[in-house]
Protein backbone atom coordinates (compact mmCIF):
# COMPACT_ATOMS: atom_id res chain seq x y z
CA UNK A 1 0.00 0.00 0.00
CA UNK A 2 2.81 2.38 0.90
CA UNK A 3 4.27 1.87 -2.53
CA UNK A 4 0.98 2.76 -4.21
CA UNK A 5 0.75 5.92 -2.11
CA UNK A 6 4.26 6.92 -3.14
CA UNK A 7 3.40 6.20 -6.74
CA UNK A 8 0.42 8.52 -6.43
CA UNK A 9 2.01 11.39 -4.52
CA UNK A 10 5.59 11.42 -5.76
CA UNK A 11 4.82 12.86 -9.21
CA UNK A 12 3.04 15.87 -7.70
CA UNK A 13 6.16 17.71 -6.54
CA UNK A 14 9.26 15.53 -6.18
CA UNK A 15 9.12 14.09 -9.64
CA UNK A 16 6.68 16.32 -11.49
CA UNK A 17 6.33 15.16 -15.11
CA UNK A 18 6.38 18.65 -16.63
CA UNK A 19 8.76 20.54 -14.39
CA UNK A 20 11.30 17.78 -13.78
CA UNK A 21 10.92 14.90 -16.18
CA UNK A 22 10.22 17.40 -19.03
CA UNK A 23 7.53 15.16 -20.45
CA UNK A 24 4.29 16.18 -22.10
CA UNK A 25 5.03 19.85 -22.52
CA UNK A 26 3.65 19.76 -26.03
CA UNK A 27 0.02 20.01 -25.10
CA UNK A 28 0.63 21.60 -21.72
CA UNK A 29 1.11 25.06 -23.17
CA UNK A 30 -1.46 25.37 -25.90
CA UNK A 31 -4.54 24.56 -23.84
CA UNK A 32 -3.81 26.82 -20.88
CA UNK A 33 -5.17 30.18 -22.02
CA UNK A 34 -8.44 29.28 -20.30
CA UNK A 35 -8.94 27.42 -17.04
CA UNK A 36 -11.83 25.35 -18.39
CA UNK A 37 -9.79 23.87 -21.27
CA UNK A 38 -6.88 23.22 -18.90
CA UNK A 39 -9.21 21.36 -16.53
CA UNK A 40 -10.70 19.23 -19.32
CA UNK A 41 -7.23 18.39 -20.57
CA UNK A 42 -6.12 17.43 -17.05
CA UNK A 43 -9.06 15.06 -16.62
CA UNK A 44 -8.49 13.53 -20.08
CA UNK A 45 -4.76 13.00 -19.57
CA UNK A 46 -5.21 11.63 -16.04
CA UNK A 47 -7.77 9.08 -17.22
CA UNK A 48 -5.69 8.02 -20.21
CA UNK A 49 -2.47 7.67 -18.19
CA UNK A 50 -4.20 5.78 -15.39
CA UNK A 51 -6.04 3.29 -17.56
CA UNK A 52 -3.25 2.82 -20.09
CA UNK A 53 -0.83 2.09 -17.24
CA UNK A 54 -3.29 -0.36 -15.71
CA UNK A 55 -4.01 -2.22 -18.95
CA UNK A 56 -0.39 -2.34 -20.07
CA UNK A 57 0.66 -3.57 -16.65
CA UNK A 58 -2.05 -6.26 -16.73
CA UNK A 59 -0.66 -7.76 -19.94
CA UNK A 60 3.00 -6.85 -19.38
CA UNK A 61 4.10 -10.50 -19.14
CA UNK A 62 2.51 -11.37 -22.46
CA UNK A 63 3.89 -8.50 -24.58
CA UNK A 64 6.86 -9.61 -26.71
CA UNK A 65 9.67 -7.17 -26.18
CA UNK A 66 10.25 -6.45 -29.86
CA UNK A 67 6.75 -5.13 -30.57
CA UNK A 68 5.96 -3.54 -27.21
CA UNK A 69 5.91 0.03 -28.56
CA UNK A 70 3.21 -0.83 -31.09
CA UNK A 71 1.17 -2.65 -28.44
CA UNK A 72 1.43 0.33 -26.07
CA UNK A 73 0.54 2.74 -28.87
CA UNK A 74 -2.56 0.74 -29.79
CA UNK A 75 -3.81 0.67 -26.19
CA UNK A 76 -3.16 4.39 -25.74
CA UNK A 77 -4.72 5.32 -29.09
CA UNK A 78 -7.85 3.31 -28.25
CA UNK A 79 -8.26 5.11 -24.92
CA UNK A 80 -7.72 8.49 -26.57
CA UNK A 81 -10.32 7.72 -29.25
CA UNK A 82 -12.81 6.87 -26.49
CA UNK A 83 -12.11 10.20 -24.74
CA UNK A 84 -12.28 12.09 -28.05
CA UNK A 85 -15.65 10.55 -28.98
CA UNK A 86 -17.03 11.20 -25.47
CA UNK A 87 -16.05 14.86 -25.72
CA UNK A 88 -17.59 15.16 -29.16
CA UNK A 89 -20.82 13.60 -27.90
CA UNK A 90 -21.26 15.37 -24.55
CA UNK A 91 -19.14 18.54 -24.70
CA UNK A 92 -18.97 19.54 -28.35
CA UNK A 93 -17.91 23.15 -27.67
CA UNK A 94 -15.04 21.95 -25.51
CA UNK A 95 -13.93 19.45 -28.12
CA UNK A 96 -13.85 22.27 -30.72
CA UNK A 97 -11.83 24.47 -28.36
CA UNK A 98 -9.26 21.73 -27.75
CA UNK A 99 -9.14 20.92 -31.50
CA UNK A 100 -6.20 18.65 -32.29
CA UNK A 101 -4.77 18.60 -28.79
CA UNK A 102 -7.06 15.78 -27.61
CA UNK A 103 -5.72 13.56 -30.38
CA UNK A 104 -2.21 14.58 -29.47
CA UNK A 105 -2.55 12.91 -26.04
CA UNK A 106 -1.45 9.78 -27.96
CA UNK A 107 1.98 11.22 -28.53
CA UNK A 108 2.05 12.89 -25.13
CA UNK A 109 5.32 11.66 -23.73
CA UNK A 110 3.86 11.30 -20.22
CA UNK A 111 1.57 8.45 -21.24
CA UNK A 112 4.20 6.63 -23.25
CA UNK A 113 6.99 7.40 -20.77
CA UNK A 114 5.09 6.06 -17.76
CA UNK A 115 3.96 2.97 -19.67
CA UNK A 116 7.54 2.23 -20.62
CA UNK A 117 9.21 3.20 -17.35
CA UNK A 118 6.69 2.05 -14.77
CA UNK A 119 3.83 -0.10 -16.05
CA UNK A 120 6.09 -2.62 -17.79
CA UNK A 121 7.73 -3.47 -14.45
CA UNK A 122 5.05 -3.09 -11.78
CA UNK A 123 1.73 -4.70 -10.78
CA UNK A 124 -1.62 -3.34 -11.90
CA UNK A 125 -2.72 -1.39 -8.82
CA UNK A 126 0.58 0.48 -8.35
CA UNK A 127 0.75 1.22 -12.08
CA UNK A 128 -2.77 2.63 -12.05
CA UNK A 129 -1.86 4.88 -9.11
CA UNK A 130 1.35 5.97 -10.81
CA UNK A 131 -0.64 6.88 -13.92
CA UNK A 132 -3.20 8.88 -11.94
CA UNK A 133 -0.41 10.57 -9.96
CA UNK A 134 1.46 11.62 -13.08
CA UNK A 135 -1.75 12.86 -14.64
CA UNK A 136 -2.40 14.95 -11.55
CA UNK A 137 1.17 16.27 -11.48
CA UNK A 138 0.68 17.33 -15.10
CA UNK A 139 -2.66 18.87 -14.18
CA UNK A 140 -1.17 20.80 -11.27
CA UNK A 141 1.19 22.68 -13.58
CA UNK A 142 -1.49 23.04 -16.24
CA UNK A 143 -4.00 24.52 -13.81
CA UNK A 144 -1.44 26.88 -12.26
CA UNK A 145 -0.50 28.21 -15.68
CA UNK A 146 -4.14 28.31 -16.79
CA UNK A 147 -5.12 30.19 -13.61
CA UNK A 148 -2.49 32.88 -14.12
CA UNK A 149 -3.13 33.22 -17.85
CA UNK A 150 -6.90 33.52 -17.65
CA UNK A 151 -6.88 35.77 -14.57
CA UNK A 152 -4.29 38.24 -15.83
CA UNK A 153 -5.06 37.86 -19.53
CA UNK A 154 -8.79 38.44 -19.50
CA UNK A 155 -9.61 39.09 -15.83
CA UNK A 156 -11.76 35.97 -15.62
CA UNK A 157 -11.74 32.55 -13.97
CA UNK A 158 -13.78 29.77 -15.61
CA UNK A 159 -15.39 32.52 -17.71
CA UNK A 160 -16.62 34.48 -14.65
CA UNK A 161 -15.31 38.03 -14.39
CA UNK A 162 -13.05 38.49 -11.36
CA UNK A 163 -11.15 41.66 -12.27
CA UNK A 164 -13.50 43.81 -14.33
CA UNK A 165 -11.59 44.86 -17.47
CA UNK A 166 -11.31 48.42 -18.80
CA UNK A 167 -13.08 47.45 -22.03
CA UNK A 168 -16.24 46.82 -19.98
CA UNK A 169 -15.93 50.03 -17.98
CA UNK A 170 -13.98 48.39 -15.13
CA UNK A 171 -10.55 49.22 -13.76
CA UNK A 172 -8.31 46.30 -14.82
CA UNK A 173 -6.11 46.80 -17.88
CA UNK A 174 -5.87 43.29 -19.35
CA UNK A 175 -2.43 41.93 -20.09
CA UNK A 176 -2.66 40.79 -23.71
CA UNK A 177 0.67 38.95 -23.54
CA UNK A 178 -0.87 36.44 -21.14
CA UNK A 179 -3.28 35.25 -23.82
CA UNK A 180 -0.52 34.74 -26.37
CA UNK A 181 1.65 31.68 -26.77
CA UNK A 182 4.96 32.91 -25.27
CA UNK A 183 3.54 33.69 -21.83
CA UNK A 184 3.06 29.96 -21.18
CA UNK A 185 6.78 29.39 -21.67
CA UNK A 186 7.69 32.17 -19.25
CA UNK A 187 5.27 30.88 -16.63
CA UNK A 188 6.56 27.29 -16.87
CA UNK A 189 10.13 28.61 -16.72
CA UNK A 190 9.28 30.50 -13.55
CA UNK A 191 7.44 27.49 -12.05
CA UNK A 192 10.55 25.37 -12.62
CA UNK A 193 12.68 28.10 -11.08
CA UNK A 194 10.42 28.30 -8.04
CA UNK A 195 10.26 24.54 -7.57
CA UNK A 196 14.02 24.18 -7.78
CA UNK A 197 14.66 27.00 -5.36
CA UNK A 198 12.22 25.39 -2.93
CA UNK A 199 13.83 21.95 -3.33
CA UNK A 200 17.52 22.64 -4.10
CA UNK A 201 18.32 18.92 -4.50
CA UNK A 202 16.51 19.04 -7.85
CA UNK A 203 18.85 21.62 -9.40
CA UNK A 204 20.92 20.69 -12.43
CA UNK B 1 1.92 27.97 -57.98
CA UNK B 2 1.77 30.93 -55.60
CA UNK B 3 -0.86 29.01 -53.63
CA UNK B 4 1.76 26.38 -52.74
CA UNK B 5 4.33 29.01 -51.82
CA UNK B 6 1.77 30.52 -49.47
CA UNK B 7 1.16 27.16 -47.77
CA UNK B 8 4.90 26.57 -47.43
CA UNK B 9 5.83 29.97 -46.00
CA UNK B 10 2.81 30.10 -43.74
CA UNK B 11 3.71 26.75 -42.20
CA UNK B 12 7.38 27.77 -41.79
CA UNK B 13 7.02 31.26 -40.35
CA UNK B 14 3.49 32.22 -39.37
CA UNK B 15 2.25 28.87 -38.07
CA UNK B 16 5.61 27.48 -36.97
CA UNK B 17 4.78 24.10 -35.47
CA UNK B 18 7.23 24.39 -32.58
CA UNK B 19 6.96 28.05 -31.64
CA UNK B 20 3.28 28.76 -32.34
CA UNK B 21 1.58 25.43 -31.68
CA UNK B 22 4.08 24.05 -29.13
CA UNK B 23 4.26 20.67 -30.82
CA UNK B 24 7.29 18.46 -30.60
CA UNK B 25 8.35 20.35 -27.50
CA UNK B 26 9.79 17.34 -25.66
CA UNK B 27 12.33 16.66 -28.41
CA UNK B 28 12.70 20.38 -29.04
CA UNK B 29 13.98 20.94 -25.50
CA UNK B 30 15.81 17.64 -25.07
CA UNK B 31 17.82 17.52 -28.33
CA UNK B 32 18.79 21.19 -28.67
CA UNK B 33 22.06 21.22 -26.76
CA UNK B 34 24.30 21.10 -29.86
CA UNK B 35 23.79 22.60 -33.31
CA UNK B 36 25.02 19.51 -35.20
CA UNK B 37 22.66 17.06 -33.47
CA UNK B 38 19.83 19.56 -33.76
CA UNK B 39 20.45 19.79 -37.49
CA UNK B 40 20.42 15.99 -37.84
CA UNK B 41 17.13 15.78 -36.00
CA UNK B 42 15.76 18.58 -38.16
CA UNK B 43 16.65 16.66 -41.33
CA UNK B 44 15.03 13.49 -40.00
CA UNK B 45 11.86 15.41 -39.12
CA UNK B 46 11.70 16.97 -42.61
CA UNK B 47 12.07 13.53 -44.24
CA UNK B 48 9.38 11.93 -42.07
CA UNK B 49 6.94 14.85 -42.48
CA UNK B 50 7.29 14.92 -46.27
CA UNK B 51 6.38 11.22 -46.44
CA UNK B 52 3.81 10.76 -43.67
CA UNK B 53 1.57 13.79 -44.24
CA UNK B 54 0.72 12.95 -47.89
CA UNK B 55 0.39 9.22 -47.14
CA UNK B 56 -2.05 9.94 -44.33
CA UNK B 57 -3.84 12.32 -46.68
CA UNK B 58 -4.38 9.43 -49.13
CA UNK B 59 -5.55 7.21 -46.28
CA UNK B 60 -8.02 9.88 -45.14
CA UNK B 61 -9.40 10.65 -48.61
CA UNK B 62 -9.81 7.09 -49.80
CA UNK B 63 -10.62 5.13 -46.63
CA UNK B 64 -11.70 7.19 -43.64
CA UNK B 65 -13.60 10.27 -44.79
CA UNK B 66 -17.41 10.15 -44.85
CA UNK B 67 -18.35 8.62 -48.17
CA UNK B 68 -14.73 7.75 -48.96
CA UNK B 69 -15.56 4.06 -49.24
CA UNK B 70 -18.09 4.72 -52.03
CA UNK B 71 -15.77 2.88 -54.45
CA UNK B 72 -16.17 -0.28 -52.35
CA UNK B 73 -19.96 0.01 -52.24
CA UNK B 74 -20.41 1.73 -48.85
CA UNK B 75 -21.34 5.34 -49.70
CA UNK B 76 -22.66 6.18 -46.20
CA UNK B 77 -19.84 4.75 -44.10
CA UNK B 78 -17.95 7.28 -41.95
CA UNK B 79 -14.81 5.80 -40.44
CA UNK B 80 -13.21 9.08 -39.40
CA UNK B 81 -13.41 8.09 -35.70
CA UNK B 82 -10.73 5.51 -36.46
CA UNK B 83 -8.45 8.31 -37.68
CA UNK B 84 -6.12 8.63 -34.69
CA UNK B 85 -5.23 4.95 -34.47
CA UNK B 86 -4.67 4.73 -38.25
CA UNK B 87 -2.47 7.83 -38.43
CA UNK B 88 -0.23 6.72 -35.60
CA UNK B 89 0.02 3.24 -37.12
CA UNK B 90 1.05 4.72 -40.46
CA UNK B 91 3.60 7.01 -38.82
CA UNK B 92 5.14 4.15 -36.82
CA UNK B 93 5.29 1.92 -39.89
CA UNK B 94 6.83 4.60 -42.13
CA UNK B 95 9.47 5.50 -39.57
CA UNK B 96 10.33 1.81 -39.31
CA UNK B 97 10.56 1.42 -43.11
CA UNK B 98 12.62 4.59 -43.44
CA UNK B 99 14.97 3.28 -40.77
CA UNK B 100 15.45 -0.03 -42.57
CA UNK B 101 15.90 1.65 -45.97
CA UNK B 102 18.49 4.08 -44.61
CA UNK B 103 20.32 1.24 -42.87
CA UNK B 104 20.54 -0.66 -46.16
CA UNK B 105 21.30 2.11 -48.67
CA UNK B 106 22.75 5.06 -46.70
CA UNK B 107 24.53 3.57 -43.68
CA UNK B 108 26.48 6.79 -43.04
CA UNK B 109 23.31 8.84 -42.67
CA UNK B 110 21.71 6.04 -40.63
CA UNK B 111 24.56 6.06 -38.13
CA UNK B 112 24.50 9.84 -37.89
CA UNK B 113 20.78 9.91 -37.13
CA UNK B 114 21.05 7.05 -34.64
CA UNK B 115 18.44 7.11 -31.89
CA UNK B 116 16.57 10.14 -33.26
CA UNK B 117 14.81 8.28 -36.04
CA UNK B 118 12.77 5.86 -33.87
CA UNK B 119 12.04 8.68 -31.40
CA UNK B 120 10.32 10.64 -34.16
CA UNK B 121 7.37 8.22 -33.98
CA UNK B 122 6.31 9.74 -30.69
CA UNK B 123 7.10 13.30 -31.76
CA UNK B 124 3.89 15.30 -31.52
CA UNK B 125 5.00 17.50 -34.42
CA UNK B 126 4.38 14.63 -36.86
CA UNK B 127 0.95 13.59 -35.60
CA UNK B 128 0.11 17.27 -35.12
CA UNK B 129 0.91 18.10 -38.73
CA UNK B 130 -1.26 15.18 -39.87
CA UNK B 131 -4.19 16.33 -37.73
CA UNK B 132 -3.86 19.92 -38.96
CA UNK B 133 -3.77 18.61 -42.53
CA UNK B 134 -7.08 16.80 -41.90
CA UNK B 135 -8.54 19.92 -40.24
CA UNK B 136 -7.56 22.18 -43.12
CA UNK B 137 -8.88 19.73 -45.72
CA UNK B 138 -5.80 19.79 -47.96
CA UNK B 139 -5.53 17.70 -51.13
CA UNK B 140 -2.57 15.46 -51.96
CA UNK B 141 -0.27 18.09 -53.49
CA UNK B 142 -1.08 20.68 -50.84
CA UNK B 143 -0.40 18.21 -48.05
CA UNK B 144 3.02 17.34 -49.50
CA UNK B 145 3.98 21.02 -49.53
CA UNK B 146 2.49 21.46 -46.06
CA UNK B 147 4.52 18.50 -44.73
CA UNK B 148 7.73 19.97 -46.16
CA UNK B 149 6.93 23.38 -44.68
CA UNK B 150 6.18 22.05 -41.21
CA UNK B 151 9.35 19.95 -41.20
CA UNK B 152 11.47 22.88 -42.36
CA UNK B 153 9.93 25.16 -39.76
CA UNK B 154 10.73 22.68 -37.00
CA UNK B 155 14.30 22.23 -38.25
CA UNK B 156 14.80 26.00 -38.40
CA UNK B 157 13.47 26.55 -34.90
CA UNK B 158 15.52 23.76 -33.29
CA UNK B 159 18.74 24.91 -34.99
CA UNK B 160 18.19 28.48 -33.78
CA UNK B 161 17.53 27.30 -30.23
CA UNK B 162 20.60 25.04 -30.28
CA UNK B 163 22.73 27.99 -31.40
CA UNK B 164 21.51 30.11 -28.51
CA UNK B 165 22.00 27.30 -25.99
CA UNK B 166 25.59 26.74 -27.14
CA UNK B 167 26.37 30.39 -26.42
CA UNK B 168 24.45 30.22 -23.18
CA UNK B 169 26.91 27.80 -21.60
CA UNK B 170 29.30 30.75 -21.17
CA UNK B 171 26.85 32.83 -19.18
CA UNK B 172 26.21 32.90 -15.46
CA UNK B 173 22.61 31.80 -14.96
CA UNK B 174 21.03 31.69 -11.45
CA UNK B 175 21.22 28.17 -10.00
CA UNK B 176 17.52 27.34 -9.78
CA UNK B 177 16.76 28.27 -13.37
CA UNK B 178 19.84 26.64 -14.91
CA UNK B 179 19.20 24.02 -17.59
CA UNK B 180 15.56 23.50 -18.45
CA UNK B 181 14.19 26.61 -16.77
CA UNK B 182 16.21 29.11 -18.77
CA UNK B 183 15.55 27.12 -21.93
CA UNK B 184 11.82 27.62 -21.47
CA UNK B 185 12.28 31.35 -21.04
CA UNK B 186 14.46 31.52 -24.18
CA UNK B 187 11.88 29.57 -26.16
CA UNK B 188 9.29 32.06 -24.93
CA UNK B 189 11.38 34.95 -26.23
CA UNK B 190 11.89 33.14 -29.55
CA UNK B 191 8.15 32.56 -29.84
CA UNK B 192 7.61 36.28 -29.28
CA UNK B 193 10.05 37.16 -32.03
CA UNK B 194 8.34 34.69 -34.40
CA UNK B 195 5.06 36.47 -33.70
CA UNK B 196 6.47 39.37 -35.69
CA UNK B 197 5.82 37.25 -38.80
CA UNK B 198 2.14 36.87 -38.02
CA UNK B 199 1.22 40.09 -39.83
CA UNK B 200 2.66 38.84 -43.12
CA UNK B 201 0.37 38.02 -46.01
CA UNK B 202 1.72 36.16 -49.02
CA UNK B 203 -1.32 36.12 -51.24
Amino acid sequence: MAKAKDALLDPLFNNNPIALQILGICSALAVTNKLSTALTMTVAVTLVTGFSNASISAIRKHIPNSIRIIVQMTIIATLVIIIDQMLKAFAYEMSKALSVYVGLIITNCIVMGRAEAYAMKNPVYESFMDGIGNGLGYGLVLLTVGFARELFGSGKLFGLTILSPVSNGGWYVTNGLMLLAPSAFFLIGFIIWGLRTWKPELQE
Amino acid sequence: MSHYFTIFFESVFIDNIALTFFLGMCTFIAVSKKVTTAMMLGLAVIAVEVITVPVNNLLYTFLLKKGALAWAGYPNLDLSFLGLICYIGVIAAIVQILEMALDKYFPALYNALGIFLPLITVNCAILGAVLFMVNKDFNFAESTVYGAGVGFGFALAICLLAGIREKLSYSDVPKGVRGVGITFIIVGLMAMSFMAFSGLKFS
